[in-house]
């Protein structure tokens, strides 16, 4: 397989067979946080979509042609990590700066958007997937950033159905011990085990 | 007994896991079996205990401005050490644990004891904090992959109970972890709403 069908490939298969939160729990602590309502699930989907997409597009070549090189492929948590933990705090000041709006939208969202898993997650993984042995596979750098791109948009996807679910939640008739957080918990159980029917896919 | 009271309160009323929602990312990833459980409970004690001393030691010489980047820093470098140590001494647990062990530097558990416990006690007082927090985190780990274990393939760290029992598959996956995190934190909220009542 090469050309866009591998792209494609990896795109459906992070957004929908292995959905970020759904079946590898990464972005848990937003995805319980921030779902109450549709419209800040929404921003904070856009913001983390931005970032994971940026962060792939930043760590590859600094894996590739740095750390490789040199030898220094065990220091890869450390850097990355730092890489975006900066990177955050750049786009954040950058956006304060020229779009007060956008920073009003979004701004808070990008702050808690580093210790998000979901982002060294995606960087991690794209350097154990698309890395054979210290060497990149043809076209991993387009995968990677495809990969980041779609673990963001299978993220956006969970996160707006679970806080569809939960504005309706409100409403429902919850025992007393189980309002908020577990209820939210068993019904993610729920809308992972609709997507665990995407595992049957044969792409 | 100041010093106990710091130690206790991790395993129980301050318990990351169920009381604090603090790093279920591992939590539910790796909960799959009693061992992966353990491995993943130790490997965080080790890091948060390594991080809280390191961070309380230099806490007087980082400025206020730049000390979550120093922290994360810190605990970066012990997740790295622990990898690396697990990749050479255990490769099968390294293998089953993945991600997850680089993934413990964004674990909130470890950057909320730095930022709320070590950044502003002293070294000895931190380092019984974290022990507390790691094995309280730990024990939390292993109740829910026993759980998990023993509901979705039969066993409890790898010793099978019965043959005729046919497991339900989808507790080991990712639904079953969903489920048993649910029902368990219900469950200790109605632990403490009876306490308060009394």
């Amino acid at each position: 397989m090469n050309g866009m069908s591998a792209y494609l490939t990896i795109f459906i298969s992070t957004v929908f067979v292995n959905n970020f939160i759904l079946s590898r729990f990464l972005g848990l602590c937003p995805f319980i946080g921030v779902s109450k309502q549709i419209k800040p699930a929404l921003s904070m989907g856009i913001a983390v979509t931005f970032v994971t997409t940026m962060a792939a597009l930043i760590t590859w070549p600094i894996y590739n042609f740095i750390l490789i090189p040199y030898g220094l492929e065990y220091l890869r948590t450390i850097v990355f990590i730092l890489v975006i933990a900066s990177f955050v705090q750049f786009v954040e000041i950058v956006i304060q700066k020229k779009t007060p709006s956008l920073y009003k939208a979004f701004g808070i969202y990008l702050a808690l958007i580093t210790t998000n898993c979901a982002v060294l997650g995606v960087t991690v993984l794209n350097t154990d997937t698309f890395f054979v042995s210290g060497a990149a596979v043809a076209g991993s750098f387009i995968k990677s950033v495809v990969q980041g791109f779609g673990a963001g948009a299978g993220f956006t996807l969970a996160m707006i159905l679970m806080a569809g679910i939960r504005e309706r939640l409100e409403f429902a008739d919850v025992p007393g011990c189980f309002k908020d957080i577990p209820i939210t918990f068993i019904v993610a159980s729920l809308m992972s085990l609709a997507f665990l029917g995407f595992s049957g896919f044969k792409i | 007994m100041r010093l106990f009271r710091e130690f206790i309160k991790g395993l129980w009323r301050e318990n990351p896991t169920f009381r604090m929602m603090l790093g279920l990312c591992p939590t539910l990833a790796v909960s799959t079996s009693v061992s992966n459980g353990l491995g993943m409970g130790i490997a965080a004690t080790f890091v948060l205990t390594g991080s809280s001393l390191m961070v309380s030691l230099v806490r007087k010489v980082i400025p206020d401005k730049v000390r979550i980047p120093c922290f994360i820093v810190i605990i970066a470098t012990f997740v790295t050490i622990t990898d690396l140590f697990i990749k050479a001494f255990t490769p099968a647990l390294g293998r089953s644990l993945g991600i997850y062990i680089p993934l413990i530097v964004v674990n909130c558990i470890v950057l909320g004891r730095a930022e709320a416990f070590a950044s502003k006690r002293g070294p000895f007082e931190s380092m019984i904090d974290a022990i507390g927090m790691g094995i309280g985190f730990t024990l939390a780990l292993m109740l829910i992959s026993a759980i998990r274990e023993a509901a979705g393939s039969g066993s409890i760290a790898g010793i099978y109970f019965s043959k005729s029992f046919e497991a339900p598959l989808f507790m080991v996956l990712a639904p079953g972890a969903l489920l048993t995190i649910g029902v368990l934190i219900g469950f200790m909220n109605y632990i403490f709403i009876k306490k308060k009542e009394r």
